[in-house]
């Protein structure tokens, strides 16, 4: 066990956890921040995607011990209201069916923006076929996402 | 209290403690009284019409869905129909997800693509009831004829008089009225809500990522709990030793679990698990994780047994369970021993002995499909905390009610201390119908004395799954020296049941027909998969049906229509489930909307259509070949599923299907190898991502006021074939066995 602490949605949190905890157990037992999933624990599907520092990351790769000191963004703490254009995006195509893998895909969305803010068809492939959707809302997202782009440049 | 009961109204009204009045409802209009409901649930000022709908004084509705939830939206969909008859402003409704409680709702069944089907009467019927009874309120009020009063809105209006009254205020004096018997409901071309699409109701939670999931729920002073199961089906475990896993950080105890009791007779959704279960509890979910691989297992082969399953208390079965260690390959080896052998005969028209023996050309192929994982993208989880007051979960089930018995003989609980919360499910696609994760849970918890949240990582979920089946059939052609088809023979055979429908089509279209099955027993979990067996007998029938089409010289979609207008006029047989007008329906709108004979350029084009859950559902598929690999250019769906009460979120999920039957279809397979489960986890299993969709898919859906019938099933079938179908005008290759992604990179 070791104390160590983690910058989550700008604020800090002192935790006592075994420094190979994944970041992603650190989140959803320790801090209750359950908007980020679990899916597979081998950064297969996607569904545990966060920001650091505001970069896409795989939260069940990540011992807690490498993203102390660095900045983690969660799905709760990507907009104030749920507003962030990809989530409005999210909701004007409406995407979601069992909306499991959504909170995953949004923040991989949110980062590929950061990165490309007017992205083809082919980068939104690219990037986003690291989430698993099992419901099959792809179409969606690639259209929300193209949204979201659309609306960032209002 | 006094019960109003009427024995004919499917509501019922009894008066309260402290005011008001509660009316249940009986989701079928059953003769028979039901019993009184219990307590109003609460807050005291609000005034529960219906176990459906609460009125607040201050004109806020609720309206209570009473299906679980596993993404095909009927949280929407559901309320949407009692809101149409109401006539509230949807806007101003809230939509909660209702508990487990059938007494109520008598009907929580998420599955079979039956909500919406099963609903459309009873709960526009509640809706309109319940207006009823507010009209009448307002006119004994006002002293004026119901009739001369309209709603619109959440309020009551008096035209000639200019008076106006909210729901609200209506609500406790209307709640103390007869309930109608019949209360007259709206003609479709009123609809003001049904038809129009109506955005999803949990959508801003589920983009916030706010606990919705059962894998999400907490409580204080909760454990983590996770099972080891044995490593092949075939095993069971003989001793274990837990002496350093119960040393290692945060953890509570090591204890192994008895799922069933010995004896209990299976009913319906009760499969068949790996019963005897080592269990790790502790404080945190890395700390199990943790500790489970410190626990020492010594693992024994089962011994073939036979079990009596009771069938939806319909009829009793005898299931064996063989002993020994499976394997894929032995399988296949297996099924095909057994295609040549005698069969069962399902149906048989005319004389097709006679007919093949006759005929100048056989046309003779096999299709297979491999055992599939649901890989919902939630693993199997349950929250259970059982006291001696009440047995509490939060569970991730798609027929609560199936598992009362269950949990009644398993926990041995009183079936009126059960309490659950029907969480939101991250998936369902048929793997939700088998609860026994809830007895898993609920055990733990009875043993722990402490609130328990049983997780299945998605090794496990993979590895104690409850498949869809494996399947092989094989579909023969007698042809006349016209090539007139005079006979058609299908005999179909799986693990451990068969896929063939042999009354669906082609029955019917031939003179001559013979369905035959078989099964072949295995120790393998097995259960439903989205449309099950239709799922695989129409990926193969309408593959079967293109090569004949393309063996005559035929255009497929013509060839098929020409068919079912043979079964329209002049059925053969008597047991033919299908609409033949409304499959020709489908295929002439695919054939218009996707302009069949103008391919886009570079692109192939595949056909496929089917009937399933009494919906029909066609699809056109256009490929292309990039580097020798499939880029789904487009696919143009049709759906005849009645009324579409939603129609955004319908399309949703007639393109949901067709992603996932062409990933299942491309790349779907589980593979054992002695009892073992090959592929663990998804870096392992080749699920379809967002690469490999579609480019495009357009759906429309035939317009008619036929009663809303399936949807979350009937698109998914057909998409297999007209992937295969289109594949074939690709390479030039037939594509006969699932994974399609194995022929296609076949060496030729």
């Amino acid at each position: 066990m070791a104390k160590m602490n983690l910058k989550v949605n700008h604020k800090t949190y002192s935790v006592d956890v075994d420094p190979a905890t994944p970041l992603l157990w650190v989140l959803r037992d320790h801090l209750h921040l359950v908007g980020t999933k679990f899916g597979c624990a081998v950064g297969a599907c996607g569904a545990c995607t966060v920001h650091m520092n505001g970069m896409a990351m795989k939260s069940c790769q990540l011992p807690v011990s490498a993203a102390a000191t660095q900045e983690i963004t969660t799905i709760e703490g990507l907009s104030e209201n749920g507003d962030h254009p990809v989530q409005k995006a999210w909701l004007d195509i409406d995407v979601a069916q069992c909306g499991y893998c959504q909170t995953g895909q949004i923040m991989a969305a949110a980062a590929l923006l950061k990165q490309k803010p007017n992205p083809t068809d082919a980068d939104i492939d690219n990037f986003m076929s690291g989430n698993i959707c099992r419901c099959g809302t792809y179409v969606r997202i690639r259209e929300a996402i193209h949204s979201a782009a659309n609306m960032s440049k209002k | 209290m006094e019960n109003k009961t009427s024995r004919r109204s499917f509501l019922k009204v009894s008066s309260i403690s402290g005011g008001g009045m509660l009316l249940g409802f009986s989701w079928l209009a059953s003769l028979k009284p039901t019993e009184v409901m219990g307590a109003a649930t609460g807050a005291k000022d609000w005034v529960e019409l219906t176990g459906f709908i609460k009125i607040l004084p201050d004109n806020q509705i609720k309206i209570l869905s009473p299906n679980p939830e596993f993404g095909q939206n009927v949280m929407t969909s559901l309320p949407m129909l009692i809101a149409e008859e109401l006539e509230v402003d949807w806007k101003k409704i809230t939509v909660e997800m209702g508990d487990y409680d059938t007494p109520r709702f008598k009907s929580q069944f998420t599955g079979g693509s039956q909500s919406i089907r099963s609903a459309w009467g009873p709960l526009r019927k509640a809706g309109a009831t319940a207006k009823w009874m507010l009209l009448q309120a307002a006119a004994n009020q006002w002293n004026v004829p119901v009739a001369e009063l309209t709603a619109s809105n959440g309020t009551v209006i008096h035209k000639a008089s200019n008076r106006t009254s909210t729901y609200g205020a209506l609500a406790e004096a209307a709640s103390k009225l007869p309930v109608p018997s019949n209360p007259v409901l709206k003609k479709s071309s009123e609809h003001n809500l049904v038809g129009k699409p109506q955005k999803n109701v949990e959508g801003p939670k589920i983009v916030a990522g706010k606990s919705l999931f059962t894998m999400d729920y907490q409580v204080e002073g909760m454990l983590i709990a996770m099972a080891i199961h044995p490593p092949a089906f075939g095993m069971q475990l003989k001793s274990f030793d837990a002496t350093e896993a119960k040393k290692m950080p945060g953890i509570k105890d090591v204890f192994d679990i008895e799922v069933y009791k010995k004896g209990y007779e299976r009913a319906g959704f009760d499969t068949r698990t790996f019963n005897h279960l080592i269990v790790v509890v502790g404080n945190s979910t890395w700390e199990v994780i943790n500790a489970r691989k410190k626990v020492v297992a010594q693992w024994e082969p089962i011994v073939e047994t036979k079990e009596m399953v009771t069938n939806f208390g319909r009829r009793k079965e005898e299931t064996i369970i063989p002993a020994g260690l499976e394997s894929s390959d032995k399988h296949m080896q297996k099924m095909l021993e057994l295609q040549g052998q005698k069969a069962r005969v399902l149906r048989k028209d005319g004389d097709p002995e006679a007919a093949f023996a006759t005929a100048k050309k056989v046309i003779e192929k096999t299709y297979s499909a491999p055992f599939l994982p649901h890989n919902t993208m939630e693993p199997i989880s349950c929250f259970a905390h059982i006291t001696d007051e009440k047995a509490f979960f939060v569970a991730p089930i798609q027929i609560p009610d199936m598992m009362k018995q269950n949990i009644v003989a398993n926990l041995d609980v009183p079936a009126d201390k059960i309490e659950m919360k029907l969480a939101r499910m991250g998936g369902g696609f048929g793997r939700r119908a088998y609860g026994h994760y809830i007895i898993e849970a609920g055990l733990i918890s009875k043993k722990m004395k402490a609130p328990v949240k049983l997780i299945y990582t998605r090794e496990d979920d993979m590895t104690n799954g409850v498949y869809r089946p494996a399947y092989i059939v094989t579909y023969k052609a007698a042809l006349d020296a016209n090539n007139n088809i005079i006979a058609i023979h299908i005999k179909g055979g799986g693990i451990p049941e068969h896929a063939v429908h042999e009354n669906r089509f082609p029955a019917g279209a031939f003179d001559n027909y013979l369905a035959e099955g078989w099964e072949l027993p295995s120790n393998i979990t097995i259960g439903a998969f989205r449309a099950p067996r239709s799922n695989f007998i129409a990926s193969a029938e309408q593959s079967f049906l293109d090569e004949l089409a393309h063996a005559i010289g035929k255009d497929p979609i013509d060839f098929r229509i020409e068919l079912l207008k043979k079964a329209k006029s002049s059925p053969v047989g008597k047991n033919n489930e299908y609409d033949a007008a409304r499959y020709i329906g489908v295929l002439e709108l695919v054939k218009e909307k996707s302009k069949w004979t103008a391919t886009p350029k570079g692109t192939h084009r595949g056909v496929a259509a089917y009937f399933c859950h009494n919906s029909y559902a066609a699809h056109v598929v256009d490929v292309s070949m990039k580097s020798g690999q499939p880029v789904i250019e487009q696919v143009v769906s049709v759906l005849d599923c009645g009324i579409v009460v939603n129609p955004d979120a319908a399309k949703n999920m007639v393109e949901g299907a067709v992603v996932d039957g062409i990933g299942n279809s491309l790349f779907g397979g589980l593979k054992f190898d002695k009892g073992v489960v090959t592929q663990q986890n998804l870096n392992q299993y080749r699920m379809i991502r967002m690469k490999e969709a579609p480019k495009k898919i357009d759906v429309h859906f035939v317009q008619n006021n036929i009663d809303p019938t399936g949807l979350g099933e009937p698109p998914f079938p057909p998409i297999f074939a007209a992937l295969a179908n289109a594949l074939y005008k690709a390479t030039g290759k037939r594509f006969y066995h699932q994974p399609f992604i194995n022929e296609l990179n076949k060496k030729a």
